[in-house]
């Protein structure tokens, strides 16, 4: 059994290393069009290359070996003749095994130096050196007499060639030094009294030579030749790519709000077209956002001229009703009371009047905030106790759980508050005299505020309506706060321009909840909220005993705090 | 009742609000007198000597900005703006202009009369005090304040905001309770004009206003007075 080891501190140094380039590997190929084509253009010419590689070495292969043969074969008919008129007169079938065998080497060995006369014939030089082995092998047994390495002769080749036929083999034979490749080529001698085997031993040491030199230069011919596609494909990818990167660089300051930047036209090729068809997006672009600034300066400017223009008849108006309701008790009953609905509809008119204007000042993105650190408990003290006079109207015990500590945080005190007295006075509204719970919650960086009633509720698909324009639960309904139907939608832009949420959660006969969440620092992201929104089905009103009631400025305050 | 009628000057161009506040103003006791273009405000002032200006900021001939400013240049009287904007650029513009107070219209006729009150405020029978706060002595019944002997004018509404501040040393004020002590407002208005009118003291009061020594922030409460 061997014991499991971890493994030493190099090797995982080493993997993480490896790992830590295998990831910026990843990441540049993802990145560098360039490298992608280099490489691609590398691994497709290089498996070209390999493959034409191959078939022209087993051309050039087979056309050096067939050469060879056809060359070792007419040298064998050749030196067949030579042996047979060198062995004619010889009576093998009488003589000795040794004095056969010594006819034989005289006749290899005019093989080897052939009489340069005899009938004009040269051996051809084609075949080039051979080493020769004659054998009697019809003798059988012990008047088997050879002359040459018989022993380099293939097994298959002899037989054959005994059955008087005409062959020839590749062999490799060992030798000093190494291992020689050859064309054996044997052919079958006609004598008078036997018929004798010629062997014929052709080593391939100069095609093996030859072989290599091509081998050696396909190869580096191979090689450079990739090198240098993968250079051209750099070079042509860099043609295409430089311009498709400066083009993003450009577009990257476009839309970092650099609208003036444009791409250089040079030529009148694909790239010169995209760079044209950029610029004319941009300017078409930039057109756009001019007249969107136009429209919104326009729509600012006319917010705040219907602002002016609306107000201040308005105040007169406003100013006369509430004269003459001052002195409401002078007049006959029927005045009396229209002066009454005057001032009224008035206020009406006036928060209504308020709302459109905030709306239109929200959509024109021209409201801006002006946080300053606050703690919010302070915001929602002020914004509870602003509701109290309400809450006695409409019989509600407003409960109120803040924590101990200060919860500072970056708010627009006008508009939390605002939103703050909107989602309680919504609580009173519709809280059927039922307690109505807040909670204030904080964590790291969010703060937020839980406005709880167990009044009607809301039906299911109500909790996104809540917010739209002009949306009332139920149009019978009685209002005590009078309402506009303006009032979530202001607060739920108020919310956003903090970074903030406002959530509505509710259900028919349990009661509504409302959950504002604002990040304690400007700019940091909500991720969650520091108190959770009731959900599925809803606790029951809690009992007046179990609720820990915190009354309004129960708590020591860091200063005096007239009243 | 008060021996003298209070008399407000009424700057504002539209007629029919100009003579509505009249109706309103006379009928809670004060004395009105009417300009409807911002150029005649000045001349106005110097004539009838009133002890408040309420000035509309959209005027014609001149902006309310510019005749709060030149109101300002000469005179302390109390200014409060009426303004149709509630948008805090103008707001606090105009009381970086040398407003006291602002109304946005609409407004009710006890609003209003209730923010020109508390302007017109002026405790009587002030027991004699001497404050102080670092090197500037305030002398209260005498409404003067001064550095090392000489004067410091401030406005009346500088001036209560500095005694207040300097009658409980020790104590932080918070925004709203400066409000409730100086302004008049009895539920939190707007905090604003207490950080404007800070620094507007502060401009005049302190020797360096980027390292106030008199007027202390106490950062996320309020403001204290420095040590006397």
């Amino acid at each position: 059994m061997t014991r499991a080891t971890p493994p030493p501190a190099a090797f995982v140094a080493t993997v993480a290393w490896l790992r830590g380039q295998w990831a910026q590997f990843t990441s540049l190929w993802r990145r560098s069009l360039q490298l992608r084509v280099v490489a691609s253009t590398l691994a497709l010419s290089s498996a070209m290359l390999l493959v034409l590689g191959l078939v022209l070495q087993t051309q050039i292969t087979n056309g050096l070996l067939q050469a060879k043969v056809d060359a070792a074969l007419k040298q064998a008919t050749i030196s067949r003749d030579l042996v047979k008129r060198e062995l004619d007169r010889v009576d093998l079938a009488t003589e000795s095994t040794d004095s056969v065998r010594d006819k034989l080497t005289s006749a290899r060995n005019r093989l080897a130096s052939p009489p340069p006369g005899d009938d004009g014939e040269v051996a051809p030089s084609g075949a080039g050196t051979f080493t020769s082995v004659l054998v009697d092998g019809k003798a059988g047994g012990e008047n088997l007499a050879s002359s040459g390495p018989i022993q380099e002769v293939p097994v298959e080749l002899q037989t054959a060639v005994l059955q008087d036929k005409f062959a020839h083999k590749i062999t490799t034979v060992a030798r000093e030094p190494g291992k020689v490749t050859m064309v054996a080529v044997g052919v079958p001698v006609v004598t008078p009294s036997r018929t004798l085997q010629l062997y014929l031993l052709f080593p391939l040491s100069g095609e093996q030579q030859t072989l290599q030199l091509v081998q050696n230069t396909l190869l580096l011919g191979g090689l450079l030749l990739t090198l240098l596609l993968a250079g051209i494909a750099s070079l042509v990818t860099r043609q295409v790519v430089t311009p498709v990167r400066q083009a993003a660089e450009v577009a990257e300051r476009f839309a970092d709000g650099h609208l003036e930047e444009r791409m250089p036209v040079s030529g009148e090729d694909d790239v010169a077209r995209l760079a044209v068809s950029f610029n004319e997006m941009a300017g078409s672009i930039q057109d756009q956002i001019g007249r969107l600034e136009e429209f919104g300066a326009l729509q600012r400017r006319f917010t705040s001229d219907v602002s002016h223009e609306l107000r201040t008849p308005l105040t007169t108006v406003r100013m006369a009703a509430d004269t003459l309701h001052d002195s409401r008790a002078d007049l006959p009953p029927v005045l009396a009371r229209s002066t009454e609905l005057l001032v009224d509809e008035l206020d009406r008119f006036e928060s209504l009047l308020g709302d459109l204007l905030e709306i239109s000042r929200l959509d024109a993105g021209v409201a801006d905030l002006h946080v300053e650190t606050l703690d919010a408990r302070a915001v929602l003290r002020l914004a509870v106790d602003a509701v109290r006079p309400l809450a006695a109207t409409s019989g509600s015990r407003i409960e109120l759980t803040m924590p101990d500590d200060e919860v500072d945080a970056e708010l627009d005190q006008r508009r939390v508050a605002r939103i703050l007295r909107n989602l309680l006075g919504n609580a009173l509204d519709h809280g059927e005299g039922g307690p109505v719970q807040v909670r204030l919650g904080a964590d790291e960086h969010a703060v937020a505020v839980l406005v709880r009633d167990y009044g009607v509720g809301l039906r299911a698909g109500e909790q996104e309506l809540v917010f739209n324009r002009f949306w009332r639960a139920d149009p019978s309904r009685n209002r005590r706060t009078g309402g506009t139907g303006l009032g979530l939608s202001i607060s739920l832009e108020d919310a956003r321009l903090h970074g903030g949420w406002l959530e509505a959660w509710g259900e028919r006969g349990a009661g509504a909840a409302f959950r504002l969440t604002l990040p304690r620092q400007q700019g940091t992201p909500l991720l969650r909220s520091p108190l959770p929104l009731p959900s599925g089905r809803a606790e029951p009103p809690p009992s007046e005993v179990a609720m820990a009631t915190v009354p309004p400025h129960s708590r020591s305050e860091d200063v005096e705090y007239p009243h | 009742m008060s021996a003298m009628k209070a008399r407000v000057l009424v700057v504002d161009d539209d007629p029919a609000l100009a003579e509505m506040l009249t109706i309103v103003l006379r009928g809670e006791g004060f004395d009105t007198a009417v300009v409807n273009d911002g150029t005649k405000a000045l001349p106005a002032l110097r004539e009838l000597k009133p002890d408040l200006v309420l000035l509309d900021l959209m005027l014609p001939g001149m902006n309310g900005i510019d005749v709060c400013k030149a109101i300002r240049a000469e005179s302390g009287v109390p200014i409060v703006m009426l303004t149709a904007k509630s948008d805090t650029v103008d707001i606090v513009l105009g009381l970086e202009s040398g407003a006291d107070d602002y109304v946005v219209k609409p407004f009710k006729p006890k609003e209003l009369v209730a923010r020109v009150r508390a302007r017109l405020r002026r405790t009587d029978a002030e027991p004699a005090e001497e404050l102080a706060i670092g090197d500037v002595a305030i002398d209260v019944p005498g409404h003067q304040v001064t550095r090392d002997g000489s004067q410091i004018a401030l406005t009346p509404l500088e001036f209560d905001l500095l005694v207040a501040l300097a009658r409980k040393p020790r104590q932080v004020f918070t925004r709203e309770v400066l409000l409730e002590q100086v302004w008049g407002y009895r539920h939190a208005a707007d905090t604003r004009l207490v950080n404007v009118h800070v620094q507007r003291l502060r401009s005049k009061v302190e020797r360096d206003p980027e390292h106030p020594e008199v007027v202390l922030t106490v950062r996320g409460v309020g403001y204290k007075a420095g040590p006397p």
